[in-house]
């Protein structure tokens, strides 16, 4: 990792120095999905916010390593525990030539939070915003909010003039009226690219923009963006030398990608975290012949599914070696992560046994898990891999593998969450511990809005405690001690089954160099084409 | 006859309704497209919201009755995906997907007929053989796997041929793209329209053989020779000529074929046509995509179906008498 980035670095400064600006590159890529729109504030996916990420910018950006780096904002500082002082970056200007200023900020805030946009989650971690004058604003968070900046990332400034001219102050939505959203099929932002024309699910073009406020690594002039669903047809476009660049590359295609000249695959970890959650808070369990009671209620239970899997049998076998076994519920790239709580736990199927006889449950027991088969990589593969581990010691686990869209619609809060065993997997937006805390382990609660996504709502009143507090402490080392300390108690409980971190997995050309972002996002301005 | 073209459209709209019915019915159990519209971090009241605003609340009859009745003005809706109606979508893609369909029909036909009466009048040959042979696997392959097999060949190994796409495509009346004008659109057409073409062709060149050698054992073929008539005359102007009723009946109804099923072809070479917008569709439960594609289809099936059967009665004068009883 360290030695990518270092050599990245070295190439960085290298194509710096002989950049020739008048030299048109262009980079052409494939992905699997396609662009659905260019409202910055219209959906909440990680393709699209990459994407417009080098159109738009929020107040600060992500680096390669993804730390915090100064964007519209220079610098800013905490003034009060609730409020935020920011100063903004003076000489900006917008694609079409507006000037950047405090009131596109307080617009874009206001407009990310407007009906329709998908992006209220994080405009509501403000509260409101004053302008002191046109480059410092005065930020209020509901409550302490330390980790305020990595929410701003995404949360990407749009020009209140051209939008108000264009009639575009409100976010895309999904029931537009016939004329469409001014915004969705037309962009104007601060970044390194502009669009120069965007036909969904065919073709986007984007140029470069001379006028950029920032020296950037990249000597890319033009890029293409070309979506292709069918991975044999994106990996042939790779390997013909069509593209430069497609992601992503089925894990069994790998070596033909070695074995071709020219190209190579990339595939370092994912942010991602995958886990199977268990349904802890119901009398009976939905989906089982054990009635009356719910044995994952029972520690023992989930002490002996635990140790019943074998985490490196499914790196070797499912993931052809290109997973990280994991311990915890985040990745290494996240802070809060705590090397010595990663230890997976123990594959001991003796024990699993045991255990499950001193529970009461000497020939096992049958459940069902739930299961997606398109969203993350070999899915429904893991689930039968472990469901085969899991018969070892007599549980007989059935596997109900949907594509994401019946999966989602089943088990998550809109569907009631109707499942009893389930696969997740989850990246932190924030790329904090925090996120993970409060959606995935503390206690369901819907007025607070904490514990959706616990699926089986595992709940430990402790934690909840911890997560509030980690949520509003400021001091960086008691935060920390905080999180692990949430982390350990969720680990003696056996509340969840962290499986691994997935790959990123992308085919690049050697024609071209690129910066692997652990969220899989492919920022165009550390693209150098050779 | 207006009785009968009256009946005809009667019968149309029936099957028009029924088609919308079905479509729209299988449609909701697909699955909910608001986890597809929205973030992993989305709360629920928000999702709420979306599924209210979008109508998905109301009752089932109350949602067909307002897709028929908008489907009848060209209103499609709004697709959830991409916030954009619809109708002007599947008009952007339309031209795509009918070059590709015309050109596949075109190859099969000018290489299919020639192909069958070929093998029918050397029906021992050794080249006959090895051409039935390779029609063999052309009507049992799937067209994925020759796809792919194409692209494999044509664009990894030898690098003659584009593996994806359109290329450059010039507009033309402001909504019709055309890649027949581009040198890139011109090769970027190969591939696929082969693609598409090898199992239209290797039915029509089956079916001309079967005919032809049919046709060729009749009566009149036989007088036709005794007359000494050239082989020529006989075969092209007697025998292809009575041979080419019942092929023409099948191109036309192939016709709506090909462009149905440009589905499969459209997503291995990621062509940009009506199908690869459903198949995406699909994966992304954008309903109102999905609907008005099968509407669609089914009303190029209708209008094609109506065509020929209006040609027969035309053509046939036994229908009339049938008619008239």
């Amino acid at each position: 990792m360290k030695l990518r980035n270092g050599l990245m670095a070295a190439v960085a400064v290298a194509a710096l120095a002989v950049a020739a600006p008048a030299k048109a590159e262009t980079f052409k890529f494939a992905f699997q999905g396609d662009l659905s729109s260019l409202d910055p504030h219209s959906l909440n996916e990680s393709f699209l916010l990459g994407t417009l990420g080098n159109v738009y910018e929020g107040l600060v950006l992500y680096d390669e390593d993804m730390n915090v780096v100064p964007g519209l904002a220079e610098s800013w500082e905490l003034v009060k525990p609730t409020t935020w002082k920011f100063n903004l970056r003076k000489g900006v200007k917008f694609h079409e030539g507006q000037d950047f200023t405090a009131d596109d900020v307080i617009f874009s805030w206001q407009r990310a939070g407007s009906k329709g946009s998908d992006q209220k989650t994080r405009a509501g971690k403000i509260s409101n915003i004053t302008k002191v004058d046109d480059y410092t604003i005065l930020v209020d968070t509901p409550a302490p909010n330390p980790i305020l900046v990595r929410d701003l990332n995404f949360l990407y400034i749009m020009d209140k003039e051209w939008s108000e001219a264009n009639g575009t102050t409100n976010a895309t939505s999904a029931t537009g009226d016939d004329k469409g959203n001014f915004a969705n099929l037309n962009s104007n932002g601060t970044g390194p690219f502009k669009v120069k024309s965007n036909q969904a699910d065919v073709k986007t073009v984007l140029v470069r923009n001379d006028n950029y406020w920032k020296d950037i690594p990249s000597n890319v002039t033009d890029i293409e963006f070309t979506p292709i669903k069918e991975a044999a047809t994106r990996v042939a476009a790779l390997v013909s030398g069509e593209l430069d660049l497609v992601y992503p590359v089925p894990v069994q295609d790998w070596q033909r990608l070695e074995e071709a000249k020219g190209v190579n695959a990339l595939a370092g970890p994912e942010a991602r975290t995958i886990f199977f959650g268990m349904d802890q808070s119901r009398d009976e369990l939905l989906y089982s012949n054990i009635k009356g009671k719910n044995p994952f209620k029972d520690i023992r239970v989930r002490q002996a599914m635990a140790h019943a899997l074998n985490l490196d049998a499914i790196k070797q076998k499912v993931m052809r070696n290109a997973a990280t076994p994991a311990g915890l519920m985040v990745a290494p790239q996240i802070n809060g992560f705590n090397e010595a709580l990663n230890l997976p736990y123990e594959y001991n199927p003796e024990k699993a046994k045991s255990l499950l006889a001193e529970a009461g449950y000497p020939d096992g027991f049958d459940v069902t898990i739930d299961c997606p088969n398109n969203r993350y990589v070999n899915d429904e593969k893991i689930c039968q891999a472990a469901a085969s581990m899991w018969a070892k010691i007599g549980v007989n686990v059935e596997v109900l593998a949907q594509p994401k869209s019946k999966y989602f619609g089943k088990v998550l809060e809109t569907g009631g969450y109707d499942t009893s065993f389930y696969l997740l997997g989850w990246t932190p937006g924030t790329m904090d511990s925090e996120n993970v805390l409060s959606s995935l382990i503390a206690c369901q609660n819907k007025e607070t809005k904490r514990g959706l996504f616990n699926l089986g709502n595992y709940c430990n009143p402790k934690i909840d405690e911890l997560a509030a507090a980690v949520g509003s402490e400021t001091d960086q080392d008691k935060r920390n001690a905080m999180i692990s300390e949430a982390f350990d108690i969720l680990k003696n409980e056996y509340g969840y089954m962290p499986i691994h971190q997935q790959p990123l997995s992308w085919g690049v050309s050697d024609r071209v160099k690129v910066n692997q972002r652990a969220d899989n996002i492919l920022d165009y301005r550390y693209v150098i084409v050779k | 006859m207006i009785a009968f073209i009256f009946k005809r459209l009667l019968q149309s709209v029936v099957v028009m309704l029924t088609v919308a019915l079905i479509a729209f019915a299988m449609f909701r159990f697909v699955g909910d497209p608001v986890n597809n519209m929205v973030g992993q971090d989305t709360t629920d009241t928000e999702r709420a919201q979306l599924a209210e605003s979008l109508g998905l609340n109301d009752p089932f009859i109350v949602q067909f009755g307002r897709f028929a009745f908008n489907a009848m003005r060209g209103d499609f809706g709004i697709s959830y995906k991409y916030r954009r109606p619809v109708s002007e979508l599947i008009l952007e893609r339309l031209s795509a997907t009918l070059e590709l369909s015309f050109v596949s029909a075109v190859l099969a036909l000018v290489v299919g007929i020639p192909l069958g009466v070929y093998t029918a009048l050397r029906s021992k040959g050794i080249i006959s053989k090895g051409i039935m042979v390779l029609s063999l696997m052309g009507v049992s392959l799937p067209t994925f796997l020759i796809g792919i097999l194409l692209i494999l060949l044509f664009g990894v190994v030898l690098r003659w041929l584009p593996t994806f796409g359109r290329g450059d495509v010039v507009d033309i009346y402001g909504w019709w793209t055309t890649g027949f004008l581009t040198v890139s659109g011109l090769k970027s057409l190969i591939l696929p329209s082969i693609t598409l073409a090898i199992f239209q062709l290797t039915l029509i060149m089956r079916l001309v053989r079967a005919e032809m050698l049919e046709v060729l054992r009749t009566d009149f073929v036989k007088f036709a020779r005794a007359r000494g008539l050239p082989d020529r005359a006989v075969h092209f102007k007697h025998a292809l000529k009575n041979t080419l009723v019942p092929v023409i009946t099948i191109t036309g109804l192939q016709l709506g074929a090909l462009i149905a099923f440009a589905i499969i072809t459209e997503s291995v070479f990621q062509w940009p046509g009506m199908g690869l917008l459903f198949i995406q569709a699909v994966a992304d439960v954008d309903i109102p995509i999905m609907a008005a594609y099968l509407v669609l289809i089914a009303f190029f099936f209708v209008v094609i179906n109506m065509v020929v059967d209006i040609l027969y009665y035309a053509v046939d004068p036994r229908l009339r008498a049938d008619a008239a009883v």
